[in-house]
């Protein structure tokens, strides 16, 4: 083993933390962007009993669903900013220019985005579940479906947003290619919230739910590089 | 034969409405699938006929500027 | 192993292919419409009518065609995709280009027949059931793929954006299939079966089979023709092309 072999191994995790560590301060800087998809995803959930009615069944019972499918449009609308920021100052070119795999780049792009969108989804969501009267004993599975199925989001919307970059209204096409590709989780994330509701024990939907994660984590980050060279050629 | 008579081929016990107008939707995706790319292809030959000869009639009088004469759209 | 090399590198020519595709595209799609009408014909006024269903399931010999045919079509640009990443295959793109009109209308045809079925069928226009659901999210599949190809500006960029989607969503098709599956036994909705293959008897089986048959031909032609047009369309300037246009002028 050379020393450049030794050279090369630590900075792969270096170059993760920087810029996880980067997109963090920015994140930070402004913090009224931070709050605005978790503002959406309180206004939206508070629309259902606007418009369904306030009876305590009837939103119970569509309490599963609400709660997932606002979770995705939170994140679907926070996705633009993944890369365009990054985009319209020329950093994006610099990542793809000289993080080394750029698959690392990107995954520590999405982390970050994640730690700043999706984590706080899934910690405001017990609050949100308490707005559509979800059943107490549902609310840890919530919880957990939401953890393991955010990350999935941010890694498909990776794909799409990394697609959609250099593009005018890029959000609206980004929209149209990711929500089918979000069916599955959605059904599974809202299918082991009822499951835990009928009294069925949601471990199948959640082992697959874990493994799609692990699917996506491996891939997503190769597709959403490709996808980023190809925007910005 | 299903059927003993035209009219009740047509009739299609009670379901005609459903029958026919499926098979309507399905002969008209068939047709359309045929018929956009070879309309294409004959508009293809069509325009690049046009644009040759267009091109062959300004190269044929020496490339000289005609200010006066309409230019071909 | 050394003609399949061959074909592989000769496929690296558009012109080549242009040459080659036309008398077999004029075949299957000869071919193809012969069978399309066989198995239609057979199926409307041969096949004796179903026990349960009446007449009704006639309708099936147009609307299970047109379900295949979008999914393997969609795995056809998903393929193409890829080759066009991996391989940077030219033809690999155009292929994806002529894929996605057919499959999109197929895709359409199958919803809108399987509505119609399900009418008299059920009782009710719609129905979110497997096939439905996963026909509908393929659907929206296509639209995404045709729609970012055409966003994207350059020719090049677009068809390999497309090709990465296309890509991801055949990935994804299993998934989806499986979750929607899984999906409607949890809501414990009947799920009737709208071919039930193994237990229908031969003389609803066969035409079924010459209808399906007549329908992958059909697309094979259409799509060999399609991906004719889109040499000639990006090969526009080159001399061959050039002087096929002059030679085909009065």
């Amino acid at each position: 083993m050379t020393a450049a072999t030794f050279a090369r191994a630590p900075s792969i995790g270096r170059a993760f933390t920087a810029q996880v560590q980067r997109d963090l301060t920015i994140a930070f800087r402004s913090r009224s962007e931070l709050i605005n998809p978790l503002m959406f995803y309180v206004m939206g959930i508070s629309m259902f009993p606007l418009g369904v009615g306030p009876t305590a069944e009837r939103l119970a019972e569509i309490a599963p669903g609400v709660l997932w499918v606002l979770a995705l449009l939170s994140t679907l609308l926070s996705l633009d900013s993944l890369f365009r920021r990054d985009f319209d100052d020329g950093t994006l070119e610099q990542l793809v220019l000289n993080v080394d795999p750029l698959f690392v780049g990107v995954l520590a792009k999405v982390f970050a985005h994640w730690l700043v969108i999706g984590l706080p989804l899934t910690l405001l969501s017990p609050l949100a579940a308490l707005m559509l009267f979800l059943p107490g004993a549902a609310v840890p599975t919530l919880v957990l479906t939401l953890l393991l199925g955010t990350p999935i989001l941010s890694l498909l919307g990776a794909v799409g947003a990394a697609l959609t970059v250099g593009l005018k209204r890029g959000g609206l096409l980004l929209t149209l290619i990711i929500l089918p590709l979000y069916v599955p989780v959605l059904i599974l994330g809202a299918g082991a919230v009822t499951a835990v509701i009928d009294g069925v024990d949601p471990a199948a939907q959640l082992a697959w739910m874990a493994a799609i994660l692990a699917l996506m984590l491996t891939l997503t980050p190769f597709a959403a590089a490709l996808a980023l060279r190809v925007g910005l050629e | 034969m299903s059927f003993t008579s035209w009219h009740e081929f047509l009739y299609m016990g009670g379901h005609y409405p459903f029958v026919w107008s499926a098979y309507a939707i399905g002969v008209f995706g068939v047709v359309v699938t045929l018929l956009r790319p070879l309309r294409a292809r004959r508009r293809f030959f069509a325009e690049q006929g046009q644009r040759l000869r267009r091109q062959s009639s300004l190269e044929s009088d020496g490339g000289a500027e005609r200010i006066d004469a309409p230019r071909p759209s | 192993m050394g003609r399949l090399k061959t074909l592989w590198h000769r496929l690296g020519s558009p012109r080549w292919f242009y040459e080659i595709s036309g008398p077999w595209a004029a075949g299957s799609l000869i071919v193809g419409l012969i069978g399309i009408a066989v198995g239609l014909v057979w199926g409307l006024a041969i096949a004796p009518p179903d026990y349960l269903q009446g007449n009704s399931f006639r309708i099936m010999y147009l609307h299970v065609p047109a379900a295949i045919l979008s999914e393997s079509c969609y795995i056809l640009m998903g393929v193409a995709g890829a080759v066009l990443l991996i391989w940077r295959m030219k033809l690999a793109d155009m292929v994806v280009a002529a894929a996605a009109p057919i499959g999109v209308v197929f895709c359409i045809v199958a919803l809108l027949t399987g509505a119609i079925w399900g009418r008299p069928t059920w009782g009710t226009w719609w129905v979110w059931d497997a096939r439905t659901t996963s026909m509908l999210v393929l659907l929206f599949l296509y639209f995404g793929v045709m729609a970012l190809r055409q966003a994207v500006p350059r020719e090049e960029s677009a068809g390999r954006a497309a090709a990465i989607l296309a890509v991801v969503g055949m990935v994804d098709i299993p998934i989806i299939k499986y979750s929607v599956d899984w999906w409607l036994t949890l809501h414990q909705t009947s799920t009737f079966k709208l071919t039930s293959a193994p237990s229908m008897p031969a003389e609803m089986y066969l035409p079924l089979l010459v209808s399906v048959l007549g329908f992958y031909t059909f697309f094979f032609g259409v799509l060999l023709f399609g991906v004719g047009n889109e040499v000639l369309m990006r090969e526009r300037r080159t001399q061959w092309v050039t002087d096929l246009v002059r030679s085909r002028q009065s």
